[in-house]
């Protein structure tokens, strides 16, 4: 596999919402390359019809009964919220200026 | 009963003094909280501690004991709880900036069940942020210090867990596992820690890094401890839709039974040779030589896809991470940056992320992004997947012949601070034993057997039994401690420099 890119960093942080700083996408650019060169023996040991566990256990669909009880009160629920306004989480602007 | 008399005391011990009257849990938790007082500005285990909120706890449970309530055999027991689980009358960090100061709505399930149990909490204690690392050097607040020497790490990430029972600031902790975050530092601290079967100690508000694999135990100065307190937390839990409906194994009467006459050992012969330290490899050999003596079988077993547990877990637990971390967005709890009017929702979650969580959370969900992106998905996301099938299959042949496997807990003692910061894949390495009875969901546990010769620091042995077998663990460790003469609370931990 070839190595991975500056630019490819510059993707994942995007992908990954992390605004990065010029240094830390060098740095890390290094970093996975070593990390994902090093985990890369997965692929020799996984050849073969192999099929993939997800989970250790083979647990699907777990429901409990459908009974309604009380939620959070609004003031126990905004408590840790960065801001509030009119008993809602005030948010910036989510949509871009030509929306 | 002296406050240096209360802190020597195992907890099963200080349980059974609080039960009986000789002293009282307000006693028992203002000599702890004294303890903390005294030693804590070296060893750095606690984030936070709340003394008056602890000591509440303790005027309660005595309270329902002076009332004559049936009370259990930890009630009134001090205990160090880590920061990654929820509790409503303390802040809940992670050892992260992104939540500093966080106070959740609601109790983990562990939480609560510490309470049900009478256990009083003394405070949370620090770990790697988000319980991702080795040594608790990747805390937001700063590394805590292993109480054998203060220049070395206590291993990660319930490393704050660690080091506050080794240094006797509370008789018991709890931790959690994702890789090896309970064995590996008890080991390094001379504990004993425990990670149980998947799914038999619930999830429910213990903040999540790699949801397959995250189980919380116990971590204690005995197998007897370790063993109560597993017993305390475990069991069935609806609000974890992967809790296992089923009985917690009978880990205390393992521990209590303390023989392994009979039981067939496999020794992983995968684990051991180059990169082990071999001090570690020396008291490793002794500790099997000694329960073949006690009337185990040993034999040696292969596995050989644990030689790419290490990498398949490195692909795996990232992946899991960059998914979970998602949901620290800066919208509805923890920091919020650079939301001045000018900026967009993504751009304040960007930079947020950016200055909320630290380098090595970076790095992991970077690498999770990667793992998990088109194009590369198959190849590392998709093929850690089919290593993890090969590492459940051989266990599962390994237990057709044998009851329980060994190795040592982690290849080297506890290594010096700031030894690993710059290099990921050493740090990666403290977890080469531990991660396969992750990846398969089993049951572990890390005992200590003696100390290297060359460092003087104590290692660890693991014992892996299947999934709900949890108590042959216990027994296993539970001999081994007593033909070491560790049982008698710590005869070991008594050679530490914080020993009292």
């Amino acid at each position: 596999m070839s190595a991975i890119t500056r630019d490819e960093v510059a993707h994942l942080a995007r992908l990954s919402r992390l605004a990065l700083n010029e240094d830390e996408l060098d740095q890390l650019a290094a970093q996975l390359d070593d990390i994902i060169s090093a985990v890369a023996k997965v692929q020799e040991v996984a050849k073969g019809d192999i099929p993939p566990t997800s989970h250790a256990l083979p647990l699907t669909n777990v429901y409990r009964t459908d009974e309604s009880r009380p939620g959070l009160p609004p003031e126990q629920a905004l408590a840790g919220a960065p801001s509030v306004e009119d008993q809602r989480f005030r948010v910036p602007r989510i949509l871009g200026e030509e929306e | 009963m002296t406050s240096t008399d209360l802190i020597r005391m195992s907890a099963a011990e200080l349980g059974a003094a609080i039960g009986s009257g000789e002293t009282s849990s307000v006693e028992a938790t203002e000599a702890y909280l004294d303890r903390i007082a005294d030693v804590d500005g070296d060893v750095h285990a606690f984030l936070h501690v709340d003394r008056e909120t602890a000591l509440e706890q303790a005027r309660a449970v005595d309270a329902r004991r002076a009332a004559g309530e049936e009370t259990g055999p930890l009630a009134g027991v001090p205990i160090a709880h880590k920061d990654v689980f929820t509790t409503t009358d303390m802040p809940t960090t992670a050892a992260s900036k992104i939540l500093e100061g966080w106070r959740p709505p609601y109790d983990a399930t562990v939480t609560s069940r510490l309470r049900d149990a009478g256990l009083v909490i003394l405070g949370k204690t620090n770990m790697d942020e988000f319980a991702m690392g080795s040594s608790t050097e990747n805390s937001a607040y700063g590394v805590s210090r292993n109480p054998w020497d203060l220049s070395r790490v206590p291993g990660g990430s319930s490393g704050g867990s660690s080091a506050a029972v080794a240094a006797f600031e509370a008789p018991l902790a709890t931790g959690t596992d994702t890789g090896g975050s309970i064995r590996q530092p008890a080991a390094v601290c001379g504990l004993v820690g425990a990670k149980p079967t998947y799914g038999g100690s619930s999830r429910y508000g213990m903040i999540a890094f790699a949801s397959s694999l995250d189980t919380p135990g116990p971590l204690a100065r005995t197998v007897l401890d370790a063993a109560l307190l597993h017993e305390a937390v475990s069991g069935h839990d609806p609000k974890d839709s992967t809790s296992i409906d089923a009985p917690v194994p009978p880990v205390v009467e393992a521990a209590r039974r303390a023989d392994v006459e009979g039981l067939r050992i496999g020794v992983v012969k995968e684990f051991g040779g180059e990169g082990y330290q071999a001090g570690v490899l020396q008291r490793f050999q002794e500790a099997v030589e000694l329960l073949e003596s006690l009337g185990a079988k040993v034999v040696e077993v292969s596995c050989p896809a644990f030689d790419a547990a290490l990498d398949a877990f490195y692909l795996i637990a990232p992946s899991e991470c960059s998914s979970n971390l998602a949901r620290f967005d800066a919208m509805r709890y923890g920091l919020r940056v650079g939301d001045d009017g000018t900026r967009s929702a993504e751009e304040v979650m960007a930079l947020t992320r950016a200055e909320g969580f630290g380098p090595e959370v970076k790095r992991r969900i970077m690498l999770g992004t990667y793992a998990l992106s088109s194009g590369y998905y198959d190849a590392y996301y998709g093929s850690a997947q089919q290593v993890r099938t090969l590492i459940k299959r051989d266990f599962d042949a390994a237990f057709d012949n044998v009851d329980v496997l060994v190795s040592p807990t982690a290849p080297t003692t506890a290594f010096p601070i700031g030894e690993r910061v710059g290099d990921p894949m050493a740090m990666y390495r403290a977890d080469l034993c531990t991660v396969p009875a992750n990846l398969a969901g089993n049951a572990a546990l890390s005992v200590p057997c003696g100390l290297a010769p060359e460092d003087g620091l104590p290692v660890g042995l693991q014992v892996m039994a299947p999934a709900l077998a949890d108590d042959r663990t216990y027994r296993v460790g539970a001999a081994l401690e007593a033909a070491l003469g560790n049982k008698d609370n710590g005869a070991l931990l008594n050679k530490n420099a914080f020993a009292v």
